[in-house]
């Protein structure tokens, strides 16, 4: 119940709340569980910080760009999302596993191994949110006035500091929307990850996987109760977060 | 001086366009659609000519017989565009300072002084473009332009957005400028009486052509035609 009163109070006072979740939950959550968290969490961090660059690259080719094949590129990386998950890590694991053409180049190369680990995990997560990622920030490229590019590239600055300087700044409201989304894909992915990377307590064990096998053991119900406060707390602080960096980043380009 | 002699065809509309401009404010006028803002937007480098040649003081800008095409941010000519287009995320000072930034000018306080002084935008530095009036952004961009140290200024209709009344706010801060550098102007308006006021020399268009080349008189004879 205190738990449940913490977590809807997050709204009106996210500072304040987060202490009493701490404290609240501190007490009750078992070391395999922060476990998962932390996991789940690094994982998710990851997984989105690899994936903006990519993902606003992408973005910025699709919206800005007109290349033989973007068609195609559109629906190659819109595929995890119209794909049963259980495919997406299927497909990761015979493309990025030991065994895999791109799994076995990387671990020789640069000794990077995906199969069952984190990393692959964090690669599952990824591949799931990119699609949602690129779309938002597409959207936001494409509502940016390109006149003001050009404005920008008479006053001498070539197309990089452009890009840098004008377009990135002004598409931030839906950089930030498109990562948060990714972020929460991420910390939810469950089918692409579990058939990519399985469910190994404290390797790839995230706080979904968690959740699952909680609700698979006898008696695991409380545990799993708990998980799912975290998981609701962590996906409402997520959105408040974006949210204030939303405004701040449209009150900026509205001149206040 | 600049030199232009291009052709440039877009969809249905041909533009066919020679002369020169020297030093002072030189009009380029006619009715809207005859392909002024065209030509300066090929001078800037925002269009690609598909014949021709632009140079500035017998440099090319852009040549298709020796297959030069500066880019636009090489080409160091400033550009007032009508609706000021002020970067909405940085504040009038940042505004102002972008131009030397990108073309890697040093700073130059008392310059920078100058300009903000002649503009009278002093008390706007501070702010960002979304809470300026008409009037002060079309200051704060002429401003912007001006502070790259232009080897030619462009200014397309930079009234036009205007009331008559800020268009009086804005007219004598232009003959100022004139007055006061050393730039050469290109200034792009359908208004023969805006330009009798800050022009020097005027270049006629009309449907995708120059028409007449002179002085002033031309405005006259101009707004007497197209009435």
């Amino acid at each position: 119940m205190l738990q449940l009163r913490s977590g809807a109070s997050l709204g009106r006072d996210p500072g304040c709340a987060g202490r009493q979740l701490d404290s609240g939950l501190m007490l009750d959550l078992t070391p395999d569980e922060w476990t998962a968290i932390e996991l789940s969490l690094r994982i998710a961090v990851v997984a989105t910080a690899v994936a903006a660059p990519f993902g606003i690259a992408i973005a910025w080719l699709l919206a800005r760009k007109d290349f033989w094949g973007k068609a195609l590129l559109d629906g190659f990386v819109h595929l995890p999302l119209v794909l049963p998950p259980v495919v997406t890590g299927y497909l990761l694991l015979i493309s990025f596993g030991r065994k895999g053409p791109i799994g076995a180049f990387l671990a020789d190369t640069f000794g990077i191994v995906f199969s069952f680990r984190w990393t692959g995990a964090a690669l599952a997560c990824g591949v799931m949110g990119f699609p949602l990622l690129v779309r938002a920030v597409r959207l936001s490229i494409e509502a940016i006035d390109r006149r003001l590019e050009d404005a920008a590239a008479t006053l001498g600055a070539n197309r990089a500091w452009v890009f840098a300087t004008v377009t990135l700044p002004l598409a931030l409201p839906g950089v930030i929307a498109g990562m948060v989304l990714c972020f929460a894909k991420a910390l939810g992915e469950f089918g692409a990850t579990i058939t990519f990377v399985s469910n190994i307590p404290g390797e790839t064990q995230t706080l979904s996987a968690a959740i699952y096998t909680y609700t698979n053991v006898p008696g695991g119900d409380a545990a799993a109760g708990r998980l799912v406060l975290v998981a609701i707390a962590l996906a409402l602080a997520a959105l408040i977060v974006s949210e204030w960096f939303a405004r701040r980043a449209g009150m900026r380009l509205h001149g206040e | 001086m600049l030199a232009i002699d291009i052709d440039k065809r877009l969809g249905q509309f041909r533009l066919t366009a020679k002369f020169e401009a020297a030093a002072g404010v030189t009009a380029l006028f006619g009715p809207s659609g005859a392909g002024k803002s065209t030509v300066v937007n090929l001078i800037a480098g925002l269009l690609v000519p598909d014949h021709g040649r632009i140079a500035f003081d017998g440099t090319a800008l852009f040549d298709s017989a020796a297959r030069i095409n500066v880019p636009p941010h090489r080409r160091r000519i400033g550009y007032v565009f009508q609706e000021g287009r002020l970067f909405p995320h940085l504040t009038v000072r940042r505004n102002l300072d972008y131009g030397r930034w990108m073309s890697g000018i040093s700073r130059d306080d008392a310059e920078t002084r100058h300009i903000v002084e002649l503009l009278d935008i002093g008390g706007l530095l501070d702010r960002r473009p979304g809470k300026l009036s008409g009037g002060e952004r079309q200051r704060v961009a002429i401003g912007r332009a001006l502070l790259m140290r232009p080897r030619l200024l462009l200014l397309d209709e930079p009234l036009a957005s205007l009331d008559a009344g800020r268009k009086q706010e804005i007219l004598p801060y232009l003959l100022r400028l004139r007055d006061d550098s050393k730039v050469p102007m290109l200034y792009v308006s359908h208004q023969a009486a805006e330009l009798a006021r800050v022009a020097t020399a005027v270049v006629r268009i009309d449907g995708g052509r120059v028409t007449a080349l002179g002085g002033l008189e031309l405005l006259a004879a101009g707004a007497g035609a197209s009435a």
